[in-house]
């Protein structure tokens, strides 16, 4: 965030210097402004470090991604690395994670064997996810390695792929497309009604849905901040008089959001963790 | 007759889009978590499952928020 208030208060100097506005009499003095400049979706597009340009182009967020990845698996090479029986502390808070996953998650949705089946898959799902969305409050990355879209698609379509793929393996081509087009137990007539909805559901609504959730909370979130604590930073550095006062309630704000972000990281991870397992229990169950 | 301007709005109508995106989800969301409430009240035994499945359900009532939401930067 550092960064991005002094590339704000940068903006706002030149702009201040520009445009004197009317700045007569008391009101005037009272609530003086030059004109805040909102966060635009430009944020999500930095400058690029390296390779400007070419597909290789790398900026802040492939490095906050990359980050994310080399912390995650540092973490795990660790703590994996010298496993006792008896966890040490640290090895006892990854453990809590792998059995919030399989406990909380994947056993809510699925039955013991296919949850044992599908485990390791969703487990690093969601703690990819995790890793990926936390680096939107870490100082001086400040930015979610899931809030361009780029990484949910490939998540998204991971999950659709292997869906699909269990469920042709488990009920043969056509009846996984019988199972899932129509779904028994309803009137004949219905499914004119109900196939295309089901063939939307099953084929588009579903990956799309599951990519355009994280990335759209992922960069709301982000949108918020950045709103905040350049408001903040304007107010106390730039406004006039009386409005300086308000710079307290948006950096109050901004750190009620701070905390509220970590939260969305995490339930985001979760709700995506969870929408997966639903959609494989969903392909691999038998009709009922 | 002369008119004076008193007061005067600019900028783009466009921007109230997402306040109107906000209500239908805002009221689900309201309903859904208000009878997952009701029903852990009712039946503590079973909160984890309600919850569990709340959750699925707040994905996909969010869903149409975000939608919106990214609508608005979409059409600008």
């Amino acid at each position: 965030m550092a960064n991005l208030a002094l590339g704000a208060a940068m903006t706002a100097t030149t702009e201040l210097a520009a445009d004197d506005g009317d700045t007569t009499g008391f009101f005037g003095w009272l609530f003086y402004s030059d004109g805040f400049h909102a966060p635009t979706v430009e944020e999500f597009f930095p400058p690029a470090i390296f390779g400007e340009g070419t597909i290789f182009e790398f900026n802040r967020i492939m490095l906050a991604r990359v980050i994310a990845a080399a912390v995650l698996i540092l973490i795990f090479w660790l703590v994996a690395r010298k496993a006792k029986v008896v966890p040490t502390r640290g090895q006892s808070v990854v453990e809590m994670l792998l059995d919030f996953v399989r406990t909380q998650i994947v056993e809510q949705v699925m039955d013991k064997h296919n949850a044992k089946r599908f485990l390791p898959f969703l487990t690093t799902l969601f703690l990819a996810i995790l890793a990926f969305n936390i680096t939107g409050v870490i100082p001086f990355i400040n930015i979610a390695g899931t809030s361009l879209i780029g990484l949910p698609i490939i998540m998204a379509l991971w999950v659709y792929v292997l869906y699909l793929g269990v469920g042709v393996k488990q009920h043969g081509l056509g009846g996984y497309l019988k199972l899932s087009l129509f779904p028994p137990g309803v009137p004949k007539g219905i499914y004119v009604l109900l196939t295309p909805i089901e063939f939307l559901q099953v084929f588009i609504l579903r990956p799309a849905t599951l990519a355009l959730r994280l990335a759209a909370n992922m960069m709301a979130g982000h949108l918020l901040l950045v709103l905040c604590f350049a408001a903040t930073q304007y107010f106390f550095f730039e406004a006039a008089g009386a409005m300086k006062a308000m710079g307290t309630v948006t950096f109050a704000a901004g750190f009620a959001f701070t905390l509220f972000e970590i939260f969305v990281a995490a339930l985001q991870a979760y709700v995506f963790v969870m929408l997966s397992a639903v959609y494989i229990n969903m392909a691999i169950e038998e009709e009922h | 007759m002369d008119t004076t301007t008193l007061a005067e709005v600019s900028g783009n109508v466009a921007t109230i889009g997402y306040g109107l995106a906000a209500t239908g989800p805002g009221i689900g969301l309201g309903i859904l978590i208000g009878k997952t409430i009701e029903g852990m009240s009712r039946q503590p035994e079973v909160a984890g499952q309600l919850r569990a499945t709340m959750f699925i359900g707040v994905a996909f009532v969010e869903v149409l928020a975000l939608l919106g939401l990214v609508t608005g930067f979409l059409f600008t």
